[in-house]
């Protein structure tokens, strides 16, 4: 049963399609790498599985129990949050939102699951600091938190490790395969070929030519031995 | 001076002016870290324009309460300028400074077409500085400005967690399921009310002030959104309170006054964040 199909998927913007006849589907527990040059669609891509943009063409179903509600989604950081008065603990219970509906306010269960998800994050000494002071790194871990309180099944990362130092870069990744192994399905977009497949199941590779399989077929592909040439990834 | 303030203080028009002054500031300072931080903050100014325009289309009607009219005029305003600001067909500023040079030049206009009072500039001037409209409410409007500030801080309270939200992060938030069309739209509505309240006490010109300096003031020295908007809330009440006591003591303008106190707020709080570096919670 599949989670996530997309169906003969053109991608774009005022009509322009930038990807065209895209088709894949992601199971409960895989661990998709979305790979392409620059400009190639990945981030659109993301933003119409998200839902903050139509598709062009085809469809988007969501089965096996996930609702088009239950994506958890870490985005690259915007301006605005640069400059931002918020406690970490704001940021992360504000994940609950979703659930909350018309009530105005969190509920003890919301409250304590966000405890929970700063703690797996290992960011709970963290909670009355200020969002913007923290590193890099940190405020990863608040918005992958807050993701966590958003979702149990599927987590949406836009180059998660983008401007990450090379230790917090390892950690990052370490951190996101922990939470694959709980049973989270995972869709990664990353331009970091070498270390996304080191950790990924499936690869979807958008440009010129696409590319939907697991890693092996991936490696073994013209398009994947081609990009992947030069890295040696140990799995 | 006391003697002076407790003699001044029993009289009922400077009851109501404290009254509509401590609401309306209250009202205005807690989307002030929501307006800043989303760039909305020349669609409050634009809005105030608006504001000022359908003013003198009231007073050239000769309505004798002009506030239903100015306010539905400005909702209608806040709701398009909301709308251009999302489809990118007239860039958002661009959008906003059209209406509000158009609504400011036409309500001049119309004020000088068919002036119904003698003291024509007196009533421009009075409506773009709030020169004395604070000191002459009408128990009528005290009690509509009562319960429209009541309605600005019941919905702020009830949709705190929503507001923080979208301020925060507005794609997450839709891409979760938060209805973040309807809540932005929610916005704009209380803008308008809040800026409608304003100009009573500040006029159209310097509504700006009153909803930015606050939250200005406590974004210096505070580092949670939930301090931020209690502190600018309680900096905007205590400097129109001051502003309010000092013109009347001293005979200047209110609306002038209360911002030029709230500068010095400003300077306060900058240099209260220099020196403590910002460090609490």
């Amino acid at each position: 049963m599949s989670q996530l199909i997309c169906k003969d998927l053109s991608l774009g913007y005022d009509g322009k399609a930038i990807v065209k006849g895209l088709n894949f589907s992601v199971d409960a527990g895989t661990y998709l790498c979305v790979v392409g040059e620059n400009g190639s669609g990945k981030s659109t891509l993301m933003r119409t599985l998200l839902g903050l943009q139509l598709p062009l063409h085809g469809e988007i179903i969501t089965d096996d129990g996930l609702r088009p509600n239950e994506i958890g989604y870490l985005p690259q950081q915007t301006a605005a949050q640069k400059d931002f008065p918020a406690s970490v603990w704001e940021v992360v219970l504000s994940g609950c939102q979703s659930g909350c509906g018309l009530r105005p306010f969190y509920n003890r269960a919301e409250k304590q699951l966000a405890v929970e998800n700063m703690k797996k994050m290992g960011i709970e000494a963290l909670a009355r600091r200020c969002y913007r002071e923290l590193s890099g790194g940190q405020q990863q871990r608040v918005l992958l938190a807050r993701a966590l309180n958003a979702t149990r099944k599927m987590l949406l990362l836009d180059e998660p490790v983008a401007g990450l130092d090379p230790k917090a870069t390892a950690e990052m990744y370490r951190t996101i395969a922990a939470l694959n192994r709980e049973g989270i399905t995972i869709i990664m977009i990353s331009h970091d070929l070498s270390a996304a497949i080191a950790y990924a199941s499936h690869v979807l590779h958008i440009g010129k030519t696409l590319f939907f399989g697991s890693k092996q077929e991936y490696l073994q592909s013209d398009i994947g031995f081609a990009a992947s040439e030069g890295d040696e990834p140990n799995a | 001076m006391l003697e002076k303030l407790s003699l001044y203080l029993q009289y009922p028009f400077v009851q109501y002016a404290l009254i509509v002054g401590v609401l309306t500031a209250l009202c205005s300072s807690l989307l002030g870290v929501t307006l800043v931080l989303k760039r909305f903050s020349f669609i409050g100014d634009g809005l105030s324009h608006v504001a000022f325009g359908a003013m003198s289309l009231a007073s050239v009607l000769n309505l004798t309460n002009n506030m239903p009219l100015v306010l539905i005029v400005t909702i209608i305003c806040a709701i398009l300028l909301l709308r251009t600001g999302q489809n990118a067909k007239i860039k958002g500023d661009a959008a906003v400074a059209m209406i509000s040079v158009s609504a400011l030049a036409i309500g001049y206009l119309l004020m000088n077409l068919f002036a119904s009072s003698s003291n024509l500039s007196g009533d421009v001037c009075s409506t773009l500085f709030g020169a004395t409209s604070i000191l002459t409410l009408q128990p009528s409007e005290v009690w509509l400005c009562v319960g429209l500030s009541l309605v600005v801080v019941a919905v702020f309270v009830l949709f705190y967690n929503k507001i923080f939200c979208i301020t925060f992060d507005e794609a997450f938030a839709r891409a979760t399921g938060t209805r973040t069309n309807l809540y932005n739209l929610l916005i704009a509505v209380i803008i308008a009310v809040i800026i409608v309240l304003a100009m009573n006490l500040v006029g159209s010109l310097l509504i700006s002030a009153l909803v930015i300096f606050p939250a200005m003031c406590a974004m210096r020295v505070f580092k949670s959104f939930r301090a931020v908007t209690v502190c600018s809330a309680i900096v905007s009440v205590t400097c129109a309170l001051l502003g309010i006591l000092i013109a009347i003591l001293a005979g200047t303008p209110v609306g002038s006054t209360i911002v030029a106190v709230d500068l010095v707020a400003f300077a306060i709080f900058s240099l209260a964040g220099m020196i403590f570096g910002g460090r609490k919670g």
